[in-house]
């Protein structure tokens, strides 16, 4: 039998009909669903006078919209209208909805697998971008447009081209102080943000298997960034133990993992394209440009434009200094901040929390900064109260929140001002993410915390923890 | 959808690489629940000063270009967030044609959702372009679906790639769902085969 990539597997499992020439059309297993990206598919249901196929497979939250401060209070009556539409599309159509009132709301990529909805092998959509986060289980998940949002409403399928295969393998092990989130910054930093255009990526090595599942997240949740479709890891112990237990886990569940084992990528399987990736001199990463791909180590410089090996990187980098309003040469270490954002699909999960507490126990946030911390969900949110972690964050001078999107793509209260300056711990560093004018530095939780400490980004390295929060 | 076989139409340039879909229509604007009416806000924050006032310095704002129909770019257009608010809002503005080295794939996705035709051409095509943009006023491009052509009236001619699902499904204006539905049979059958992992209602 031909030797297959977990990809090629998981792909062949889904095929509902193929013809020469034409996309492929494959079966969705999960849809799920957010307030921005979902209106006009209703409302293109309602005209055509289709229904949901599948309600029992599409699970809806709101989550970009809502404010972390008084989150029954929305005072933006158009984003009010978007959640309102949501409640009353659910409603309508018989979707199972995690509303403002209920524990499980949160980031629809931090709910999702807590729920244990992200199944290893499942196809799973959301018009969302960030879909690519469910890969960490070896699912196949990636972004829609609201079109295929309504299309696989209607039809629980999608017409979709095979996409190419990208295997991205990681040689050596982290070093202390070397999250997920520098991981993957540092893979996009090396490659650029298309290098994996056309692919799905499936991230293999040492530096992946031993990483915890949360941290898979991380690391998945930014393919989006390097181009790619989707990003997968293969699912093992680790992925399996996640879901034991959860409450949309398979009731057969030794069954499942008979053949969620089956799905990893046989040996002697040929992907398309191999990328490599050396871990061992990997240190904490910072972004200082407008491209999550504008990044470099914390010890490293503000690099020069005219370094840049063609005219329109040259170009680009000259208007992103300009907008973040850096100077070549810089050192890292001495870019000062105004904002820290703890939180998003990225890095808002109870061990991002967690590596963040430990950061910040025993310090103060500087005076002049102003920090936020935004669990990724309800259930993330309980869990550090229960552990301590919010009273350690608000002792420190953090504000601490209810979850939400936040101040990832500031589509909420939670905004920048023009000529702020932010660490921030989501994915993408775009003019204007963060509220317009405003300045994003892409970097993990611990480098976070540090930079809201000191005032400026600092290499974590050299942090002395206080008291421990991690055993 | 409206099928787009060809279009003559004054170019607008955008030169910039990895020109993002926050870019293209930022967040601020995405909480409307319709389709319409987003063209407004297209490259809001370039367009114009934060005063509100417009920024005659934004290429496309400039008198030449008013009326646009085309939009050319530069490599990894329209990466970041999966929102079709981008391809809305740049359909709403009055672009029927993108041009570019290269696009993400989810807004390249989401163009033939629109009717909007993302065209693929070289580093070196797409360079050329911009010159000829720069250098006449009022500088056209005829496209032909058809053909798979670009021409202007300054001798220029060039065929470009596309992939025929593609082609046929802008040409035709096609409704996907309903291509999607007519395998209605086998999409019933694959939900019974998989009922156990599907859950209990197929």
């Amino acid at each position: 039998m031909a030797k297959k990539t977990m990809f090629e597997k998981i792909w062949d499992n889904h095929v509902i009909h193929q013809e020469e020439g034409k996309p492929s059309v494959i079966y969705i297993d999960l849809q799920l669903v957010h307030e921005v990206t979902s209106p006009q598919a209703f409302e293109g249901l309602r005209l055509s006078g289709r229904k949901v196929r599948r309600p029992d497979l599409t699970f809806a939250t709101m989550d970009h919209n809502v404010p972390t401060k008084d989150r029954f209070n929305i005072t933006d009556p158009i984003s009010k209208q978007q959640i309102d539409t949501l409640t009353q599309n659910c409603q309508d159509f018989g979707v199972k909805l995690y509303g403002l009132d209920s524990l499980d709301q949160g980031v629809v990529h931090v709910m999702g697998p807590e729920l244990g909805l992200t199944h290893p092998g499942k196809t799973i959509v959301c018009g969302d971008s960030h879909t690519s986060t469910h890969g960490a289980f070896g699912a196949l998940a990636f972004g829609i447009g609201t079109s295929e949002v309504e299309h696989v409403m209607a039809t629980q399928c999608l017409q979709q081209s095979k996409a190419k295969t990208m295997e991205v393998r990681f040689h050596g092990k982290r070093k202390p102080g070397v999250t997920a989130k520098d991981l993957i910054l540092g893979v996009i930093a090396q490659y650029g943000t298309d290098f994996a255009t056309g692919y799905v990526i499936e991230y293999r090595g040492e530096a992946i298997t031993s990483l915890t599942m949360e941290e898979r997240m991380t690391v998945c949740n930014m393919s989006i960034e390097a181009g790619a479709r989707a990003g997968l890891i293969a699912p093992d112990e680790t992925t399996f133990n996640y879901l034991r237990g959860r409450e949309y886990a398979p009731a057969n569940f030794d069954e499942a993992v008979a053949e969620w084992s089956k799905l990893v990528t046989d040996e002697g399987a040929e992907f398309d394209t191999v990328v490599d990736f050396d871990v061992d001199s990997l240190i904490p990463q910072v972004t200082w440009g407008t491209s999550p791909g504008m990044g470099t180590d914390i010890t490293s410089v503000v690099p020069n434009p005219a370094d840049m090996a063609t005219e329109n990187e040259r170009k680009a980098a000259e208007k992103a200094l300009e907008y973040m309003d850096l100077k070549p040469g810089t050192p890292m270490t001495e870019i000062e901040i105004d904002y820290v954002f703890i939180g998003s699909c990225t890095n808002g999960r109870i061990e991002d929390l967690r590596a963040a507490a430990e950061i910040a126990r025993g310090y103060k946030v500087s005076e002049k900064v102003t920090a936020i911390v935004v669990p990724g969900s309800g259930r993330v949110k309980i869990q550090a109260e229960n552990e301590g972690l919010d009273k350690i964050f608000i002792e420190a001078g953090f504000e601490w929140r209810d979850a939400g999107c936040s101040m990832c793509l500031a589509m909420n209260p939670d905004v920048l001002v023009p000529g702020q300056r932010c660490a921030s711990t989501s994915n993408r560093n775009f003019e204007g993410r963060q509220g317009r004018g405003g300045r994003t530095h892409l970097v993990s939780p611990a480098m976070a915390v540090a930079a809201a400490i000191n005032g400026r980004f600092t290499d974590v390295r050299d942090w002395e923890i206080k008291e421990p929060v991690l055993s | 959808m409206e099928p787009f076989k060809q279009l003559t139409g004054i170019v607008a340039p955008v030169d910039r690489v990895n020109v993002d879909t926050d870019a293209i229509i930022p967040k601020q604007f995405l909480k409307r629940i319709e389709r319409s009416g987003f063209g407004q806000f297209l490259f809001y924050e370039w367009r114009f000063h934060e005063n509100g006032d417009i920024n005659a310095d934004f290429e496309p704002n400039k008198p030449r270009y008013e009326g646009a129909s085309v939009l050319i770019s530069r490599a990894n257009f329209g990466c970041g967030s999966s929102r079709e608010h981008a391809p809305w809002a740049i359909l709403d503005y009055g672009y029927k044609v993108i041009i570019a080295p290269s696009y993400a794939d989810i807004f390249f996705n989401n163009c033939f959702k629109n009717g909007i035709l993302p065209i693929k051409l070289s580093e070196e095509q797409v360079e050329d372009l911009f010159q000829r943009t720069a250098q006449h006023e009022g500088y056209k491009l005829h496209v032909d679906l058809e053909s798979k052509t670009l021409s202007d009236d300054y001798g220029l001619k060039l065929s470009f790639d596309i992939d025929e699902h593609r082609r046929q499904f802008l040409l035709q204006g096609l409704d996907d769902i309903g291509l999607t539905l007519q395998h209605e049979d086998k999409i019933t059958a694959y939900e019974q085969k998989h009922a156990a992992r599907l859950g209990q209602k197929a």
